[in-house]
């Protein structure tokens, strides 16, 4: 983790607190050699019941604001920890390498997959190498040929999703982002081999999109995953960046949203108070995940299994036909949390 | 003072006679305007056709028989802001006499059977929410079926409909995914782009066609100009994301003007099709 020690979201500050108590507890009782064991246990309590309240209690903006914390596991988190024998594959043979996209062969449990995702970094110098995981078109056009590639081996494909959004720039324009995008969305829906992918932080629009065509879509809890980032919906709306938080709520754009549009598939439950609290976990959760969904998968036959990708996408929407609303598409009532 | 040059000019033009061009920011007779199918004669800047006009102009006459016409879009969402996104639906709806912003169905063009459909950028401006995304894929799946060529003339500068959210978001997949199986099957998808086309149309159905034209001058590209300024905080680059500068950089094959646009079309189609005008059934090889 952050080298700087952890950093709390405003709701968390009572976290804080108690946290802060806890060092100070304990930097006396290691001074002063008491035992002061008993009063340290019933803080920690008193801080993961807190937790648990403010968890059961989130907003949308809230949420989001999570799924962008400094502290969340980001791709080098999952390539180190989920996967094994990560090899990089650079390059997209047109223009460059770019960094907010990572991609390569890697092994998950005894499996030989290839995995595709979003890079964020973990310090300010990773940050600015990745461009905050904001893709230009040689990224997703890199993403599609190490896919390809995988298809040519029969290797299983999985992405992690977690970016603000695809780069909008004079130069991303200039190489056709949005024809790039576009053709990763019919390529990815040809390939043939096993597709998972996962929403691990954020899922901005089109930039998401781009390598988020699969057999499976997960999201973690605490993911969001939107048609446009909640700061561009309230300038849209209300001409001002500062109603994020209550375009986040209107927008409908949390796991539990997504599962109820049919979109998403599995919730993949975070530590509670969310993957930073304990990233080691949250790692080894999905990690979990990835291995069940494709045991799934690789039990279809694969004719089967891509009528099941195809009937999927081709289910998703909702409106009215001879004036009847097409509801059966949305599951009515809640997903457990 | 303000009132005044209002009154003045309402004095010497007279609502209806007169349009401001956008091209060239003159005045134009708008008769002449309206024989040139909405293209202004002195800089040939290409106004908006509603998808009514653009039949008109594109197809053979009373050859166009719309499918599916009755698909009308709900609010999954339950979206409110300043005004819902309910009350927005009726009133676009109230203004162009369409359920929503895409008609589709089966027309000629020039004696050739064809597939076809379009976004209309005056039903909030040509977005793509579930009604859109259903009805481009169901013309795609009927063009695959029936092995007709697909022509799809793309208006749409409100890129994928927010007030629907992510299941808009997913209509770029589903239009992808049909236009997808098209191509494995050896079908033709003509994308013809119109000013503007933005955002998550133009980043999925629009930017994958087969053959590729534009309108001249049209405002095409994947973030919206404001977007990127405020992002780069510099000032763009002249005539970036037209059709000229896509041309410049290998996005499109062509440019047409509108006045040429069906002879150029049925041009293209007869390079690809059959004798019988259909798709020709190829063997399948593998998957790719
Ligand atoms: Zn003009």
């Amino acid at each position: 983790m952050a080298a700087s020690g952890p950093s709390y979201l405003d709701f968390e500050q009572p976290i804080h607190e108690i946290e802060q108590k806890i060092e100070e507890l304990e930097t006396f009782a290691d001074s002063t050699q008491l035992d002061l064991g008993d009063q340290i246990a019933q803080l920690r309590l008193l801080r993961d019941d807190l937790r648990r309240d403010i968890q059961s209690r989130l907003t949308p903006w809230q949420r989001v604001q999570i799924a962008r914390h400094p502290g969340r596991p980001v791709a080098a988190d999952y390539l180190e920890g989920a996967f094994t024998d990560f090899v990089e594959l650079h390059g997209d043979r047109t223009f460059g390498d770019d960094g907010a996209i990572a991609t390569g062969f890697a092994k998950l449990g005894e499996r030989r997959v290839l995995v595709v995702a979003h890079r964020k970094g973990k310090t300010t110098k990773d940050r600015i190498a990745c461009n905050f995981g904001s893709a230009h078109p040689e990224g997703y056009r890199k993403a599609i040929l190490k896919m390809q590639l995988a298809e040519k081996y029969g290797l299983p494909v999985i992405t992690l999703i977690d970016t603000p959004g695809a780069f909008p720039g004079v130069g991303a324009e200039e190489r056709g982002q949005a024809f790039i995008i576009a053709r990763n969305l019919l390529e990815m829906a040809k390939l043939t081999v096993p597709v998972i992918c996962t929403v691990i932080g954020e899922g901005g629009s089109g930039g998401a999109l781009g390598i988020g065509i699969g057999d499976r879509m997960l999201m973690l809890q605490n993911a969001y995953y939107s048609v446009i980032s909640p700061e561009g919906c309230s300038s849209i709306l209300w001409k001002t960046a500062e109603k994020a938080s209550e375009a986040a709520a209107i927008l409908k754009l949390t796991a539990k949203d997504l599962k109820r549009f049919r979109i998403v598939d599995e919730i993949v439950p975070e530590p509670v108070g969310g993957a930073h609290t304990d990233p080691a976990t949250a790692v080894d959760t999905v990690r979990e995940a990835l291995i069940r969904t494709l045991d799934e998968l690789e039990a279809l036959e694969t004719e089967q299994r891509l009528e099941m990708r195809y009937a999927k996408l081709r289910s998703i929407g909702v409106f009215l036909e001879d004036g009847v609303l097409e509801a059966r598409r949305v599951e009515v009532g809640s997903t457990a949390d | 003072m303000f009132k005044r040059i209002r009154f003045r000019k309402k004095k010497e033009m007279p609502p209806g006679l007169f349009l401001r061009c956008p091209g060239c920011a003159n005045m134009q007779y708008k008769q002449d305007v309206d024989e040139r199918q909405q293209v202004c004669p002195e800089c040939n800047f290409h106004f908006e056709l509603s998808s009514r006009e653009r039949i008109a102009h594109l197809l053979d006459e009373d050859s166009f028989t719309e499918m599916w016409g009755d698909l009308a879009p709900t609010d999954p969402l339950n979206f409110k802001a300043k005004k819902a996104y309910k009350d927005r639906i009726e009133a676009s709806q109230a203004a162009t006499g369409l359920k929503d912003a895409c008609v589709v169905g089966t027309a000629e063009l020039e004696g050739k059977p064809v597939a076809f459909g379009c976004t209309d950028p005056k039903f909030m401006r040509g977005s793509m929410g579930s009604v859109v995304g259903e009805k481009i894929t169901r013309i795609i799946e009927h063009a695959t079926e029936e092995r007709l060529p697909l022509i799809f003339v793309s208006g749409s500068g409100g890129g994928a409909r927010m007030d629907e959210g992510a299941l808009s978001l997913m209509q770029m997949a589903k239009t992808s995914a049909a236009l997808a199986r098209m191509d494995q099957a050896g079908g033709l998808f003509v994308s013809v782009l119109t000013n503007p086309t933005m955002g998550g149309c133009m980043a999925s159905f629009a930017a994958l066609g087969d053959i590729t034209v534009a309108e001249p001058k049209a405002l095409l590209g994947f973030a919206g100009p404001r977007v990127i300024r405020d992002t780069i905080k510099a000032d763009l680059p002249e005539g970036f994301q037209t059709s000229e500068f896509l041309l410049e950089h290998g996005f499109l094959d062509m440019i047409v003007n509108r006045g040429e646009l069906r002879a150029k079309l049925a041009e293209l189609i007869g390079f690809c099709v059959g004798e019988d005008g259909k798709i020709v059934k190829k063997p399948r090889r593998g998957a790719g």
